[in-house]
């Protein structure tokens, strides 16, 4: 078990270069591991002389379990009141490609009061959904949601389950997992079915996205997983669709040992940005406050969400929900227009996956340019009132 | 009131840069840090004792050299900590890693709160503080924001959501996972620096902890790592030139074109 370099070491030093954990020395030619080493594979990945070797030993399944008997891809849908996040849609569209590839069902599972209408998720690919209704689930408790997701897995033994990475998702999945002994891969903005074993490849970002992982859970099911939202496109809506809805009537003991004594709304609607399609972000190269209202400004005119750098949000200028990067929050929305800020590497870590990025800066070495498709080197405190006058025009407002 | 914070101890966030070039990850320096959501929680363990008396005690799990994060926060006011180490722990994922911790904290004395990072900045899971509750088979809330107060064995705690926040209560012992909207944390007095000059940092084995050989390390990681890569990212890296206005009027007219705006 562990890590062992072979005689086919040239001691080249590439797996020294690639080591995150600074874990791997050449001495006397030759790759020497050293013992706080986590067997991330990053160095056996890299060797192009395939002189290291990752010894896996068996995981013992936790019972003799007959992988045949877990069927079907399922998505935990994650519902507030009548509405459905908008992750649960994307994980729909992708759960239904895995479920096309491994010929097999998908399913969506619901929990809740029984107010919520299901039928959207046939028309978004579901073939079946399963129904939890019961007056506890109604507050979206952790605690009884985990126990009636674990019972329902139980139950009806899907080999997927796949939830949003929100704050419920990675609350939830996490206490399931733990009870059923298996798999839980964080955060993954890559889904695929292996097509040897039929596993479920799992993809996520690791230090704070430079570095990419493909994690498999071969042994134990369910193989589990929470999905960054925003990185899925939706589901076309098919009207026609249809499928067998079941009403799941659950047996055990729902409490919770987590009273809820209130839940507070903060963000008006649009201004959350892990929903946002398009965010504009201020640094700070804005100079102040009142430099922070023209990103506001652009916010608004391009009905996006406003976000910040950590300077700012320690300056005071914006609150901490607002801040995007490694100790904020990650996003990922299809235009990010980062306004004054130069881009350190914990800001790009939180934003540098967007589809296009726009940036606009006075110093043309600000590392911002560098994961930026579009770059205006400028003042930005001149360049956005006039970037929200140009688009005022463009859409008849001025 | 007492108090187990566990942290781990994690490259420095800088140091993880991109070789343009090779496309290879690349270090500055091999600076290692706690963890800094980690650091909140040090800071609430730390303020909850001034608060209401009892003793903070921190955990961590790794390569002996970790021993060096446990002694900086005995510099912020922690009193002991403890390290977990053992070439058997390696390629522990987040079941085996929280099977592990909960192992380590059934050896220390009675405990009534255990507090967490939300997540690592290397392995970005958030996972192991809920798992570990479940092994421990105490209640866990995660994402907490403000403590509100502990009283009668019950914490109110304020938990962030992506709307705002929730306003919970929970009886202890429990396990919660806290932001770093949380708190401050504090720089080392000259008195801590001394106490984490003076402290011996047990370390403990998996026999140490009893651990089950099946559930840690890679054996008792049910999921495997098969291929790391360095992401590619295609950009149009495309810097407009010009007057201001003219810069502006091609970006609209590039964005207007993308059907993005």
């Amino acid at each position: 078990m562990g890590i062992k370099i072979t005689k086919k070491c040239i001691g080249c030093g590439v797996c020294v270069d690639v080591c995150p954990y600074s874990a791997i020395m050449i001495i006397e030619g030759m790759a020497v591991v050293e013992g706080h080493c986590t067997l991330c594979g990053a160095c056996a990945e890299a060797c192009l002389e395939q002189a290291i070797i990752i010894d896996r030993p068996a995981v013992k399944p936790v019972a003799e379990q007959d992988k045949d008997q877990w069927r079907g891809v399922w998505v935990f849908v994650e519902t507030h009141g009548t509405d459905t996040s908008p992750v649960s849609y994307e994980l729909l569209g992708e759960g239904r490609k895995l479920a096309d590839r491994l010929k097999t069902d998908l399913s969506a599972i619901v929990l809740g009061d029984g107010s919520y209408k299901t039928d959207d998720l046939f028309a978004r690919g579901a073939d079946k959904v399963y129904s939890a209704a019961h007056p506890y689930l109604a507050d979206l408790d952790t605690e009884i949601c985990s126990l009636a997701l674990l019972e329902c897995i139980n139950r009806y033994k899907p080999e997927i389950v796949l939830a949003g990475a929100t704050s419920f998702g990675r609350t939830v999945m996490p206490k399931v997992a733990a009870t059923l002994e298996t798999g839980l891969t964080a955060d993954c903005t890559g889904l695929d079915i292996d097509k040897e074993k039929g596993l479920l490849l799992q993809t996520r970002p690791t230090f704070g996205g430079n570095l990419m992982a493909t994690i498999v859970c071969p042994d134990r099911r369910p193989q589990m997983a929470t999905v960054r939202p925003h990185v899925f496109k939706q589901p076309e809506i098919n009207g026609s669709s249809q499928g067998e809805k079941i009403d799941v009537q659950l047996a055990g003991n729902l409490t919770s040992r987590i009273s809820l004594l209130d839940r507070v709304v903060e963000l008006v609607a649009g201004e959350k940005l892990e929903d946002a399609d398009i965010i504009v972000a201020g640094g700070r190269g804005l100079g102040s406050t009142e430099g922070f209202e023209h990103v506001k400004e652009l916010a608004r005119l391009l009905k996006g969400a406003v976000g910040a750098s950590r300077a700012v949000v320690d300056e005071g200028w914006v609150p901490y929900s607002h801040q995007v990067g490694q100790t904020g929050k990650t996003v990922c929305p299809k235009l990010y227009i980062a306004c004054g800020i130069s881009g350190a590497i914990q800001h790009l870590a939180g934003m540098q996956t967007s589809d296009r990025i726009v940036a606009i800066n006075r110093d043309p070495d600000a590392p911002i340019f560098d994961v930026a498709d579009y770059g205006i080197v400028g003042d930005v405190k001149e360049v956005l009132p006039l970037l929200i006058s140009s688009l005022k025009k463009e859409f008849g407002q001025a | 009131m007492d108090i187990i914070v566990c942290i781990k101890q994690v490259p420095g966030s800088t140091d993880i840069k991109i070789d343009p070039a090779t496309n290879t990850l690349i270090r500055d320096s091999a600076d290692a840090v706690i963890n800094p959501f980690d650091a909140h929680a040090v800071e609430a363990g730390v303020a909850l004792k001034e608060q209401y008396g009892g003793s903070v005690k921190v955990l961590s799990m790794g390569p002996p050299q970790a021993s060096e994060a446990i002694k900086q926060a005995i510099s912020v006011g922690v009193d002991e900590g403890f390290l977990i180490s053992d070439k058997e722990f390696a390629g522990a994922d987040t079941l085996a890693t929280s099977y592990t911790l909960s192992a380590a904290v059934r050896k220390m004395a009675s405990y009534d709160l255990i507090i967490c990072g939300k997540q690592t900045l290397d392995g970005d899971t958030g996972q192991v503080g809920p798992e570990m509750a479940n092994h421990l088979g105490i209640p866990c809330t995660t994402f907490i924001r403000k403590i509100v107060e502990v009283k009668d064995g019950f914490m109110k705690a304020e938990r962030l959501i992506e709307e705002g926040y929730e306003i919970v209560e929970f009886p202890l012992p429990a396990v919660i996972s806290v932001v770093k909207e949380l708190n401050e944390p504090r720089m080392p007095s000259i008195r801590g620096l001394m106490a984490a000059k003076k402290a011996e940092v047990p370390v403990w084995t998996a026999q140490d902890i009893e651990a089950d050989k099946e559930r840690i390390g890679l054996s008792g990681s049910p999921t495997w790592v098969v291929k790391t890569f360095t992401p590619v990212r295609e950009k149009n890296n495309v810097i407009f030139e010009g007057e201001p206005e003219k810069q502006v009027s091609d970006l609209v007219a590039r964005l207007r074109d993308e059907g993005i705006v």
